[in-house]
Order: structure tokens, then sequence, then C-alpha cells
């Protein structure tokens, strides 16, 4: 089983040479550790930043440099700074490569919902609307089960929706898995974990293909 | 040139009524309009409608307006920081539109730039599209989004000059030039007001024609709301 960490490194290997990505808050966030040192990677972040940096050294915090997760973040060579609009129509615009984001749950058809718990938390959707309508490659970072040890990846969401039909990748902390025509189809276990235990966690329907590979991280 | 530059805040805020309609700028408090917000909180106006990404915290931004029950509706894409706000939500004190971030921004800008809405791919098949008119452009499905319609814009620049050009600094830019424009009147206030021709017209990103009033802000407290750093071993 693969804790937060794990799920990003792996998530990595999904990042290719000359790609803009954006990266949602939590799990997402911890890709950029992870990414190749010898690929060529720009984050972009929808507050209007593109060419994101690691955090800053203490002292050295700037209140007007934040990712969108309003952390003080710093700028690499060759970043650039631009307004909302633009930032977007990076986003609509099908600019940005790949997206990475958290969910609370996703539906075997690709639905996501991730803003929103009626009657419990109500946050709003920040920029994952956009990004999940938009986007050509979107990836689903999080938890196999809920709190509770419910599934997240259903047949249909419960929850309110973010988008319709856009994932194209899931990867928890217990497999990889595709969205496909007719369900999740395991692509990869994550280490020590059996087939077996991911169809106990999966409420969708899954689709389980020959030999399963175990991921290599 | 035509002159822009206001004596005070007293009067750059000149007009300000119960019940309007404003935009501010500002993504979390990165870029917020601090001395404008500390007026409108002096003016003690009500019912106010706040398009804004965020709502503050308690104690900062728009938290300020909220404390003193001075906003009606809040549109906004995302709000999660803020403990006063969800329980004047939740008891349904404060009405609450969220929308997507980027619809947020580009209703701005259509406002700006004479569109009286866009289609946006953003929130089709979700809550946010309904009633809202849909259309099928090459076999994709968006969402009509109207311009919006505001009374104020209050943004805040880096550097500006009398002529109402502004320059903005890091991601303090956020919605700020978006708004400029897109409301009847709008105030720019800057940290920096620099003598007319001093801002090379390269470098300016929004010209002073979107711009009515501009005023150097008095202090600016800048607060962070997510510090995060890494240590230097």
């Amino acid at each position: 089983m693969l804790d937060k960490n794990g799920i990003a490194k792996r998530i990595a290997q999904e990042v290719q040479d000359g790609y803009y990505v954006n990266l949602g808050i939590g799990i997402p966030t911890l890709v950029a550790n992870f990414v190749r040192a010898d690929i060529d990677v720009e984050f972009q972040s929808e507050n209007g930043v593109l060419g994101m940096g690691p955090f800053p050294f203490e002292g050295e915090e700037d209140a007007d440099i934040i990712n969108a997760g309003k952390q003080t973040i710093t700028t690499l060579a060759g970043a650039s700074f631009f307004d909302s609009a633009l930032s977007f129509s990076m986003i609509r615009g099908q600019h940005v490569h790949l997206t990475i984001l958290g969910a609370m749950e996703v539906s075997q058809d690709g639905d996501i919902a991730n803003w929103k718990i009626p009657g419990k938390m109500v946050k709003g959707m920040g920029g994952a609307m956009d990004l999940v309508a938009s986007a050509e490659n979107i990836i689903v970072a999080m938890m196999h089960t809920n709190k509770k040890g419910d599934s997240k990846l259903l047949k249909n969401c419960s929850l309110p929706l973010t988008g319709v039909g856009c994932v194209k990748k899931v990867v928890t902390n217990l497999a990889v898995l595709e969205v496909a025509s007719d369900g999740f189809k395991l692509l990869e276990r994550a280490p020590g974990v059996s087939v077996e235990e991911i169809k106990n966690a999966t409420a969708g329907n899954l689709i389980v293909d020959g030999d399963i590979p175990e991921m290599t991280l | 040139m035509i002159h822009k530059k206001v004596d005070n805040i007293s009067v750059a805020l000149q007009g300000v009524k119960d019940d309007m309609t404003m935009m501010l700028g500002g993504f979390g408090l990165c870029g917020i309009p601090e001395n404008a917000i500390a007026e409108l909180v002096k003016l003690g106006v009500k019912g106010l409608t706040c398009i804004s990404n965020n709502a503050g915290v308690d104690d900062f931004g728009l938290g300020l307006l909220l404390q003193n029950h001075q906003i009606k509706k809040m549109v906004s894409s995302y709000v999660g920081e803020n403990d006063e706000f969800e329980r004047q939500m939740l008891s349904g004190e404060l009405d609450v539109e969220l929308i997507p971030q980027g619809t947020l921004a580009e209703r701005c800008r259509a406002a700006q730039a004479g569109f009286p809405a866009v289609y946006t791919p953003a929130g089709y098949g979700t809550e946010v599209a309904e009633g809202k008119e849909t259309r099928a452009f090459n076999g994709k499905m968006y969402v009509l989004e109207h311009a919006f319609k505001a009374d104020f814009a209050f943004v805040k620049a880096w550097k500006g000059d009398a002529a109402g050009n502004l320059i903005f600094k890091g991601t303090s830019r956020n919605f700020n030039p978006n708004m400029c424009g897109a409301a009847k009147i709008t105030v720019a206030e800057v940290e920096e007001l620099v003598p007319v021709g001093t801002l090379d017209p390269d470098h300016i990103h929004i010209p002073g024609i979107f711009v009515q009033r501009i005023f150097q802000g008095e202090t600016y407290e800048k607060r962070i709301e997510q510090r995060t750093v890494r240590s230097k071993s």
C-alpha cells in the first residue's frame, strides 16, 4: 500500500518531457518533488504563475508570490506571472498538458466530485471545474477509500459533480486504474496489494484483464 | 494626459452607496485592495454584493466587511478560509453564488471587453450550469455565462501614475487587471504612485483608460495566509 508520497511518486512517472502541468492542492502538490531531474517540465498555478519553484527559504518569503493553495513559493528561471483570465486561457485553451487533482469521488464514467458535501462542506470549486472541463489529460490522486472505509471509485458519484466524463486515470494508495468505456481498468497494483483487495475496495465496475503487475517506484 | 489621481481615499470612494455591486481584486489575501476595504468598513455601507475570488479570512480582507454585516451577497470561487463566512452562509444571512474561477475571471473580462456573455466548458453537467443556456460547438458542450455588471471595481497594483497606468507584481496581479474597466468606476490603489513619464509604456500592464481614480495606499499589511518555507540544511 502506498502513502501520500508514494502516490505522488507514481504519478510523477506520468509527467513527460516538455509538459506544462497544473497541480491541485494536497497530494498533487507533492508530485513536483518526484519528477525526474533530466526532463524539462513547468508547473502552472492558476492564480497566475508558470515556472513555479520550491518553497522559499525562511526569511525569503514574498507575500506577493504565492501558489493557488496560498502558500509562499519561489519561481525558477524562465518563469512568468499573468492575470487570472490569461491563466484560464492556458487551461481552457488546452495549452496545459496535464492536470493532477484530488477527488472525493470518481465514477467509472470519469465523472469527478470534489467541491461540495451538501449541508456539510461548501468551500467552492476554485479552478477545478475549469481544469476538468478543459484538460486533455486528467489524473486523479486520492486514497482508494474514504475515512469511513467506503470506496471512492463508484458506479455513479453521489456528491455534486465537478465535471462529467473527464477523468482518464486514477492513482490511489492501492492501484493505478484507467477509466475505460465499461469501468475502471486495473493497470497496476501497489506494492504488496492483491487484486482481491482492490476489488473489495472498488464499488464501481473493476476490469481485471490477465496478470496485473505490481507498480515500480 | 488625463488626470486620474485623487487627493485622498474618501474622494476615491465618493459615490459608494448601500446595495451597490463591487468587484474586488485579489487571490486569498494576495493583491487585495486593503485601503479601499478599510474605507468601506469606515463608511459602513450595507447590502453590498461583492464579486471577489475569495472572502478573506475572519479578521482581514473581506472578512472585515462580513464581520460588520455589510455584505448581502458574495460571488466567489472559493471561500474555505473564513468561519464567519460559513456561519452567515449556513444561517442564510448571506447569499452566496459559487462559480468556477476561470468563469469569474472571464465574466470580469467580458464586462471589460464589451462582450455580453461568453461560452465556457466549465461547469457543464454540474449544478453550476442549472438554468443556464447550453450549446454544442464541434461536438463539445458549453455553458453561456454573462458579463458582470458592477458599480465599482476596487483593484490594487504595485506601481501606477496619475494617468492611471498600472503595473502589478508577482501573483498579486491575479484578478486585478481583469476587473479594471469592468465596472462603472474603477478605483486603483497602488503601493507607489510614481511621477508621470517614469513608467516605460512598454511595461504597463493596464493602460490608464481602464481606471477612473488612482491613489497611493497609506499602508499595506500584505498578510501571508500560508507561510511555507523550506530549511536551509
